[in-house]
């Protein structure tokens, strides 16, 4: 069994809902990363995002394009953030990591190269933004021949053959895009989230993650009544780019863990939407 | 002497050309493609959408676009014979309006009010403004704060025309991060917005599609230069940059043994000095933009900042069917550095009373370099894609002038 699929049986067993940051490796400096994860793990995170930075990310809104930035400033490379990931296993052989990034750097990296290397640093699962299902067959299937989980985005335009194919080619859990736009933008349809939901794990048959447009505790606890999952991600970005030198850490696991307790509380009370 | 004509059908259902283009974007953006691949369907099988682009490309465009041959230039060259397409004669000065009418009249068969689109230099800019205005459409464009202060004229006719102009700030702050910014407000705007992509690149239907709408370049070139020159060409030379005005004089041709097509890159100060935009003389295939293609990158597979005199050529990647053509090997690409631009620009103001734009002016240079090689009844057909209008600030500057 995967770390993912381990994580998410041992919540379903407490009853709990993963938390699932993402923050971009090398943002704002490579030497801070390792410490954001630990912050992140202490913070209650059960699944790392971890962005790998791209020149061009199209499907990214300002706010983690400004941290793809100053991570490319500082020479972040995949090769970079595979080590970094090498060096949080040192001390972590629990918390999964998910690469999340686009196609070009792992083409360019090698598809192979990038799986054996990936495998070996200990990443568990790998999201590439610009790779549908009708583009990447041979790019999932070297991911799941060393046991790392592609995992798919879904959208609430998404259609019936596209839960199929990423049914077949998916695996780990599924990302449901909760908005249309970019990340980091305004507004959440939270009923239509609790009616798509069910739908969806239903017929894919892994997790459901919600993401984009989670920006605070009650509505990180509202999604968790309803999906397996909350990703956050940009609200985590701008808390690094406010902090001052030093102390964005500290103000990432504080912030964490206000979304953390407010998951943790809906889902014991059983809140609905 | 009769021409073969060889088959020739891409891209494949899926989008792709070879191994190059398909669809690689986030899921978000995929229904609003599938709603294009539909909606583009539905109207290349409609007589009367047909007939409605048809219509606006002559009465409003001015289409037909004349061939004129530059006979003076061409003596002083000596050797081939030097023919022009003078889509520089169109409305809004080049051949961008095509592909923009088109888009326009599926945007308002699609019931889409509100158009939007990338710009580098601004002619894609200036032309989707001017067909929002002729349509009666909400327009915005995106460009590169880089580009505003290049580009001050055609922002302002932007403005004139009615539309909003966003300069934006991200990555380089040029044509790609503009087309980054107008594929987000795409992605989040979807239910009333088209995004008319102006070159051959982007995620399928869009290289297709802007194809098809230039190919009216080269479908007229196949009547036109016969009734001229009394053949087809020997060669059709264009300047590509993403390589929209390339691939609508190529495409008719492509089936036409005996034709050589030549696209025309930048090789900015020179392809040593790393500061040129030549994506398939000098990148490799990566995916960029939704699509597979040459691109410019690092080793890490970044994208890299690029160069070139002419912003309408400054451009990362390049159209897939370009990357298709060049490794099939039915065309060549060949690079023309911003100096050897600059002197064509000059020459053709001196000997043919035409200004070029400085895009263009590649292909200019190219076909100055090869004319004197070729024996004097050789016809070259070199697509003036633009006139030179937009560029007097930039060549002024060059040559140490200041208005």
């Amino acid at each position: 069994m995967s770390r993912i699929s381990t994580t998410f049986a041992s919540l379903a067993a407490q009853g709990r809902k993963a938390l699932i940051p993402f923050i971009t490796a090398g943002d704002p400096q490579p030497d801070q990363t390792l410490p954001l994860m630990r912050a992140l793990v202490a913070g209650g995170a059960d699944i790392i995002e971890l962005g790998a930075p791209f020149s061009d990310p199209m499907a990214d809104g300002p706010t983690i394009q400004r941290a793809s930035e100053r991570a490319l400033v500082h020479g972040m490379s995949l090769r970079r953030v595979l080590a970094l990931v090498r060096d949080f296993r040192r001390e972590n052989d629990a918390t999964p990591i998910v690469l999340m990034g686009y196609a070009n750097p792992v083409e360019a990296y090698g598809i192979d190269a990038f799986a054996r290397d990936a495998h070996e640093a200990g990443v568990d699962g790998v999201l590439v933004v610009d790779y549908p299902p009708e583009e990447c067959a041979g790019f999932a299937a070297a991911m799941k021949r060393v046991q790392i989980d592609p995992i798919f985005l879904l959208a609430p335009t998404s259609t019936a053959k596209r839960f199929g194919e990423v049914a077949q080619f998916g695996a780990g859990y599924i990302y449901y895009v909760s908005l249309k736009g970019v990340t980091g933008s305004a507004t959440l349809d939270l009923d239509e989230v609790a009616r798509r939901i069910p739908l969806i794990r239903e017929q894919v048959g892994m997790p459901v993650g919600v993401g984009f447009g989670i920006r605070d505790g009650a509505t990180a606890a509202r999604i968790a009544t309803v999906a397996d999952a909350v990703v956050i991600g940009s609200r985590i970005i701008e808390e690094i780019e406010n902090s001052p030198a030093g102390e964005a850490a500290p103000r990432v696991q504080g912030f964490l863990s206000g979304i953390r307790a407010a998951m943790d509380t809906a889902t014991k009370q059983g809140v609905a939407l | 002497m009769q021409m073969q004509d060889l088959p020739y059908s891409m891209p494949d259902a899926a989008g792709h050309f070879g191994p190059y283009g398909g669809i690689f974007v986030a899921e978000t953006l995929m229904p609003a493609l599938a709603e294009l691949r539909e909606a583009y369907a539905a109207a290349q099988a409609d007589p009367e959408f047909r007939a409605e682009y048809e219509y606006d490309l002559k009465h409003y465009v001015g289409r037909p676009s004349p061939i004129y041959h530059a006979k003076r230039w061409s003596g002083l060259l000596g050797g081939a014979q030097i023919y022009l397409k003078r889509e520089d004669l169109n409305h809004t000065g080049a051949h961008k309006i095509n592909n923009c009418i088109g888009q326009a009249l599926l945007a308002r068969r699609m019931g889409k009010p509100r158009v939007i689109a990338e710009t580098g230099a601004g002619q894609h800019g200036v032309a989707t403004a001017t067909v929002a205005a002729r349509y009666g459409m909400e327009c915005v464009v995106y460009m590169g704060s880089e580009d505003v202060r290049r580009q001050v004229a055609n922002v302002y006719r932007m403005k004139l025309l009615g539309a909003t102009v966003v300069p934006v700030e991200s990555g380089s702050k040029t044509l790609k991060d503009a087309l980054n910014e107008a594929m987000r407000d795409w992605v989040t705007n979807i239910g009333n917005t088209f995004y008319i992509i102006g070159t051959v690149a982007g995620p399928h239907p869009y290289p297709m599609m802007v194809r098809d709408f230039q190919a009216v370049i080269g479908e007229e070139c196949k009547t036109q230069i016969p009734e001229l020159a009394g053949r087809q060409p020997d060669a059709v030379i264009a300047c590509v940059g993403g390589g929209s005005n390339a691939m609508g004089i190529f495409y008719p041709y492509i089936p036409v043994a005996g034709v050589r097509l030549i696209g025309v890159e930048a090789a900015g100060h020179g392809l040593d000095t790393g500061k040129h935009s030549a994506s398939l003389t000098a990148g490799r295939s990566g995916v960029l933009h939704g699509n597979r293609t040459y691109l410019l990158q690092d080793e890490d597979g970044q994208v890299i900042e690029t160069h070139s005199i002419s912003a309408g050529l400054d451009y990362p990647g390049v159209g897939p069917e370009h990357a298709w053509l060049k490794d099939s090997g039915r065309a060549e690409y060949a690079t023309i550095t911003d100096a050897e631009a600059l002197q064509a620009f000059h020459d053709l103001c001196h000997f043919e009373g035409i200004i070029p734009a400085l895009e263009s002016s590649h292909a200019l240079a190219h076909a100055a370099k090869m004319a004197p090689t070729l024996s004097s009844d050789k016809i070259l057909l070199v697509n003036l894609s633009g006139r030179g209008d937009k560029d007097m600030h930039t060549v002024a500057e060059k040559s140490g002038i200041r208005f």
